[in-house]
């Protein structure tokens, strides 16, 4: 089929999912009218059984903390997958390029760079942990300060520290705490059948809304959610430098 | 009505980039137009006329609360299909590597 | 539905199509940029906080990294191949 052919037909199907889609948006209820009883009962059963603050960190780790692992999981899996397509063979003398190229990029980094790295990179990592830790009291939780923590990681190598490229372990510490924090979710969602109730049910002490402790096991799998987010997107992260470095920049072939 | 109106609109316009897309890095982004498009409608269906953050830090706990179910989809929603653009951008790299060029039109079948 | 959510919705329209229309990659690494914090100023409009927050962080930090990363190994693929040919004959 000729590229025109393709367009035309293309236009033309895109028009008549266009009517179809604002047909069905017509009948929405009006923009400003939540019809759905969820809307009103969710924040109150979040606010006066569990005493969490933040009505969208409740409802994300407690009330629909089922869906929360499965999606924590998919992050896992495609961290797990952007490995697999992207670690190939390494030749040893590949390696040693790509090490010489990187050293030779982190020594000519400019001081203010450097200066400006290092300046901000403890201030991030605080506010990484402290919007984890605060998921029950403020906007935050595992997955917004797990993502931050992984820019404080990313923002080391980009102001002029060495990767290591080389992994001669096989099993780096990367990995090992993505795969922590995803089976910390885990084995806190089956911590209900060894307590003798559902899966899934809340079985730590709830204590007073707006202390730290509050929630029951919301700070807990925040906490679980951070650690995997961040270990996840710095896997994904370093996988890509690799693969950009290990062709030496483009300065030597592969061997 | 716009709001819903602004999401179609969005999900069309992607649809319309990944069809007539000519590299892969281009399809992925317009692909995340897309899925922009679904967290805008999410948001929409969720919001109430005069009502506040579902965060009751400091209002009373009668108020008027926007639906924090919608928020909380969104929001894990946001990370996880970053992660999902990670795995198509490295299929694109392999892509890139097997048959020497990032057009979709180039692309040839996958040969044993 | 007020005035700032009206502006921010047209403003995330524009911005979702010019991402689209940039053709060359590189270029639309920073339009998309751009339709992310565009698109979470919506969500705070919204009065959506935690998704605002997960929107900058993904699409300001994560996203354009990777799609970089991932040009610039595609860049060095294609020099390779240039070299390559240049030595073969």
């Amino acid at each position: 089929m000729s590229v025109r052919a393709r367009l035309v037909l293309g236009l033309g199907s895109l028009a008549a999912l266009g009517a179809l889609l604002v047909w069905a948006v017509a009948g929405l209820p009006d923009f400003g009218h939540p019809r759905g009883p969820y809307a009103v009962l969710a924040p109150q059963i979040v606010l006066n059984e569990r005493h969490v603050a933040n009505a969208v960190t409740g409802v994300n780790f407690d009330l629909r903390g089922f869906d929360t692992l499965g999606e924590e999981l998919i992050l896992f899996v495609a961290a797990l997958g952007a490995t697999v397509l992207l670690r190939a063979q390494r030749a040893e003398r590949a390696v040693e390029d790509a090490q010489e190229a990187e050293e030779r990029r982190a020594a000519g980094t400019t001081d203010a760079l450097r200066a400006l790295g290092a300046a901000i990179v403890g201030p991030m990592v605080l506010l990484g942990i402290y919007v984890v830790v605060h998921g029950a009291l403020t906007p935050g939780g595992g997955f917004q300060g797990g993502v931050i923590l992984a820019g404080a990681l990313l923002l080391v190598y980009t102001a002029g520290q060495v990767v290591a490229v080389q992994r001669v372990r096989p099993v780096s510490l990367v990995e090992v705490t993505d795969a922590a924090g995803a089976a910390a979710y885990t084995l806190v969602a089956l911590a209900g059948l060894v307590f003798g109730v559902a899966v899934m049910d809340n079985v730590l002490p709830i204590g007073t809304t707006g202390s730290l402790l509050s929630g029951g096991f919301v700070p807990v799998l925040s906490i679980a959610v951070g650690v995997e987010v961040t270990a996840g997107v710095t896997l994904i992260l370093s996988e890509f430098v690799d693969q950009m470095l290990l062709h030496g920049g483009g300065r030597r072939e592969e061997g | 009505m716009l709001a819903y109106l602004v999401a179609v609109w969005l999900l069309l316009i992607g649809l319309y980039g990944v069809i007539t897309s000519r590299h892969l890095v281009h399809l992925v982004l317009c692909l995340g137009v897309m899925q922009a498009s679904t967290y805008v409608l999410l948001l929409a269906i969720g919001w109430r006329i005069d009502a506040q953050a579902p965060i009751y830090v400091d209002i009373p706990p009668r108020a008027r609360v926007v639906d924090p179910v919608v928020q909380a989809l969104t929001l894990t929603d946001v990370v996880v299909e970053a992660t999902v653009v990670a795995v198509l951008l490295a299929l694109s790299v392999q892509a890139h590597k097997r048959f020497g060029t990032c057009d979709p039109d180039a692309l040839g079948a996958l040969r044993g | 539905m007020t005035v700032l959510q009206t502006v921010c919705l047209l403003a995330v329209a524009v911005a979702g199509t010019a991402t689209v229309l940039t053709r060359d990659p590189l270029r639309q690494a920073v339009t998309a940029g751009g339709f992310g914090v565009t698109l979470s100023v919506l969500f705070l409009a919204f009065a959506a906080p935690d998704v605002a927050l997960s929107q900058i962080v993904v699409a300001g930090i994560a996203v354009p990294v990777m799609v970089l990363l991932a040009l610039a190994k595609i860049r060095t693929l294609d020099r390779a191949k240039e070299r390559e040919q240049e030595d073969a004959p």
